[in-house]
């Protein structure tokens, strides 16, 4: 057999038919469900008298709508919308007998953190959901995409998706990071570099040293990101890491099982002299801790850097960058660091999980946040809460004068209470900056925790490295 | 689904690159269980003021392209989030087409979904067809989805590729759902042999 990318591997082995025009209906192992893009794929069900094909292989949890406020068990903490959506997955769930965590499960949380958490995700998977950010999933060798909601519907009838094969990306992270330089520096390095459509079409490999030197959470966020350098898919060969990772959780094989998922998984790399039909290459040692200026992903420069004129870019981007300069309220020529923010919010399934959290942490001990600033942190996960505050560092941002929130996607995409006002700015780690995206008219600047934490120190963006004692 | 054949139309210039789906249809609108009914709030936040009145020069607010059924856009148009809101306000809204340079992946997919009619071309192309588009109500542009051309309103026409079971779906109004159960044995099957060969997945 003529070399394979682990990309090939995962498909050919999930091909249920092919038709002669090429088109394949895709076996799905895993199908992950919000409250938001679900609720008319469940109605299309019901009108046709369809049932969910898998039921056992459907998981369920609320987390774009759900308040994270403390007093969320409060029903009047939603609004009359939201509640609807939520009591509709409820309900979906119950009926069609899937896997659910409900919103009052300590397990409930941003249903990418749940998923990996939960051993639900786990090598050689195909994993869809309603959502964009499914690409998290390739962290651990999955071939993971988001899907529109009659996909949904699809898969919960069929247990398959009807889909042509993308082409193949290399995107190799040489040599090590620097200090202060973390995964979310990487993947939005890597935007910077192809652009947001850059990977359209495509399905990304992840590989290179930094990659391996990353840790699972690490990974999750590099790949989380692909979608917004346009690949609908991410992956990261499994390694030693990622099987640790998976040992024992609640829905990891066990025993048996256990040894001959393992014996599979160590398949589950692209062989010497793989095709790939486009290669990008970036030196760990030449990633800074970087920051968003614009309303685009792609609009990433070093937090050393100033904001661009329009005039530095070309074609529809001339326009383009005038039109998120104006939006953000910045001045070409500023530096960076001189950008004062309102508020900063850690969280997100980009960043909100426990290492995300240490790193953020570290920088905060025994420091306060600006005066008038608002701060928030909002777990990934109600057990990511829990660990946080087993290992202390709830308390370090409590003390520092951040909010320690219940688990949701909360201020990421702001459907929920978590909103911008306009005109606010926020150091954000979460995934997109576009306009309105955290509230309308809301600015937005994504960086990594450890950023999000120095600038909610000094109250404007901040190169981390210098709180460090780095030198840059 | 509604069947796609031909259409002819207004088509709104959106040379702006980038236009994700929050821009499409913002969050605040997903909060809906039904598919329907979206179109009054379509690009709510650049066609609207907060206190909802309209913006005067967002496209679809100039009397020549109340009635667009078509939009020809910038690169890379609707990136980001993956909800298919945002084709399902396009079409409640009256938008059957949208020709652009490229698309985002899902949303392209979802287009499909819903009898919409996602069109690439090079960008001399969408330019000859941007600047068609300008001229306003007078000028419509023609879409032959079985021959497979873009016409302008100056007569000059433009071939354009399509996956061809998406063309047969959308010519039809097939239920892909229904397709798919077409192939339950075969899923059986694949789901028999997988039991044996990945009894953990």
């Amino acid at each position: 057999m003529a070399p394979r990318t682990l990309y090939d591997k995962i498909w050919d082995d999930h091909v249920v038919h092919q038709a002669e025009d090429g088109t394949c209906l895709l076996y799905i192992d895993r199908h992950l469900v919000h409250e938001v893009t679900s609720p008319q794929a469940f109605e299309g069900l019901r009108m046709t008298g369809r049932k969910v094909r898998a039921p056992e292989k459907t998981i369920a949890v609320p987390d774009h709508n759900v308040p994270t406020t403390l007093d969320r068990a409060n029903a009047s903490t939603m609004t009359e919308d939201s509640r609807i959506q939520v009591a509709a997955l409820d309900k979906n769930a119950k009926d069609f007998g899937i896997n659910y965590y409900p919103v009052s499960d300590v397990r409930q949380g941003i249903v990418h953190i749940v998923g990996p958490e939960q051993g639900w995700t786990l090598p050689g998977m195909t994993v869809v959901c309603g959502d964009s950010h499914t690409a998290t999933h390739g962290a651990f060798g999955a071939l993971a995409h988001g899907i529109g909601t009659s996909e949904v519907e699809h898969v919960l009838a069929t247990q398959t998706l009807i889909q042509r094969k993308g082409k193949n990306m290399k995107v190799e992270i040489t040599g090590s990071l620097r200090p202060g330089v973390t995964a979310k520096d990487i993947t939005l390095s890597v935007i910077g570099e192809t652009g947001t459509a850059g990977g359209t079409g495509y399905v990304i490999e992840y590989c290179g040293q930094a990659i391996r030197e990353l840790s699972m959470e690490g990974r999750m966020t590099v790949c989380n990101m692909a979608i917004e350098g346009g690949a609908r898919a991410g992956l990261i060969a499994p390694d030693e890491k990622t099987f640790a990772y998976c040992m024992g959780r609640p829905h990891a094989p066990k025993g048996a099982k256990w040894e001959a998922a393992l014996a599979y998984w160590k398949t589950l790399f692209t062989d010497e002299g793989a095709h790939f039909d486009k290669v990008v290459t970036i030196k760990g040692e030449d990633i800074a801790p970087v920051v968003t200026w614009g309303t685009s992903p792609e609009d990433v420069l070093p937090i050393t850097g100033v904001v661009p004129a329009p005039s530095d870019f070309t074609g529809g981007k001339v326009e383009a960058a005038a039109r998120s300069i104006d939006y953000m309220g910045l001045t070409a020529g500023q530096k960076l660091t001189d950008i004062q923010i309102d508020t900063v919010f850690i969280g997100s399934c980009t960043n909100g999980r426990i290492e995300d959290l240490r790193a953020a942490a570290a920088v905060l001990k025994g420091k306060k946040i600006k005066a008038g600033l608002r701060a928030m942190v909002v777990p990934g996960s109600g057990l990511v809460r829990a660990q946080a505050e087993e290992e202390g560092l709830a308390q370090i941002f409590i003390d520092a004068g951040f909010e320690w929130r219940l688990a949701g996607c909360s201020m990421c995409l702001a459907m929920n209470p978590d909103q911008l006002a306009p005109g606010e700015r926020c150091a954000s780690t979460s995934n997109r900056n576009f306009e309105g995206r955290q509230g309308y008219k809301g600015r937005t600047h994504l960086m990594s925790p450890a950023m999000a934490a120095a600038a909610a120190i000094t109250g404007h963006l901040t190169d981390v490295r210098e709180m460090m004692g780095e030198k840059v | 689904m509604e069947k796609f054949t031909t259409l002819t139309g207004i088509a709104a210039p959106m040379p702006l690159v980038n236009i994700d789906t929050d821009m499409i249809i913002p969050k605040q609108f997903l909060k809906t269980i039904q598919r329907s009914g979206l179109g009054k709030n379509l690009f709510d936040e650049m066609r609207f003021d907060r206190d909802g009145n309209e913006v005067a020069d967002f496209v679809l607010n100039q009397p020549a392209y109340r009635k667009a059924e078509i939009l020809v856009a910038g690169d890379n148009f609707g990136c980001g989030s993956s909800r298919e809101h945002a084709p399902w306000a396009l079409l409640d809204f009256g938008i059957r087409c949208v020709i652009s340079t490229s698309f985002a992946d899902i949303f392209f997919n979802n287009c499909f979904k819903n009898g919409i009619l996602p069109i690439v071309l090079p960008q001399d192309q969408v330019d000859v067809l941007m600047a068609d588009a300008r001229k306003g109500a007078n000028a419509r542009i023609t879409v032959d989805l079985d021959a497979q051309t873009v016409t302008t309103s100056d007569g000059l026409s433009f071939g354009f590729a399509v996956d061809p079971h998406r063309k047969h779906c959308l010519m039809n109004g097939l239920d892909d759902i229904g397709l798919t159960l077409e192939k339950a044995a075969a899923i059986d099957s694949f789901e028999a042999k997988n039991a044996a060969l990945r009894p953990w997945a």
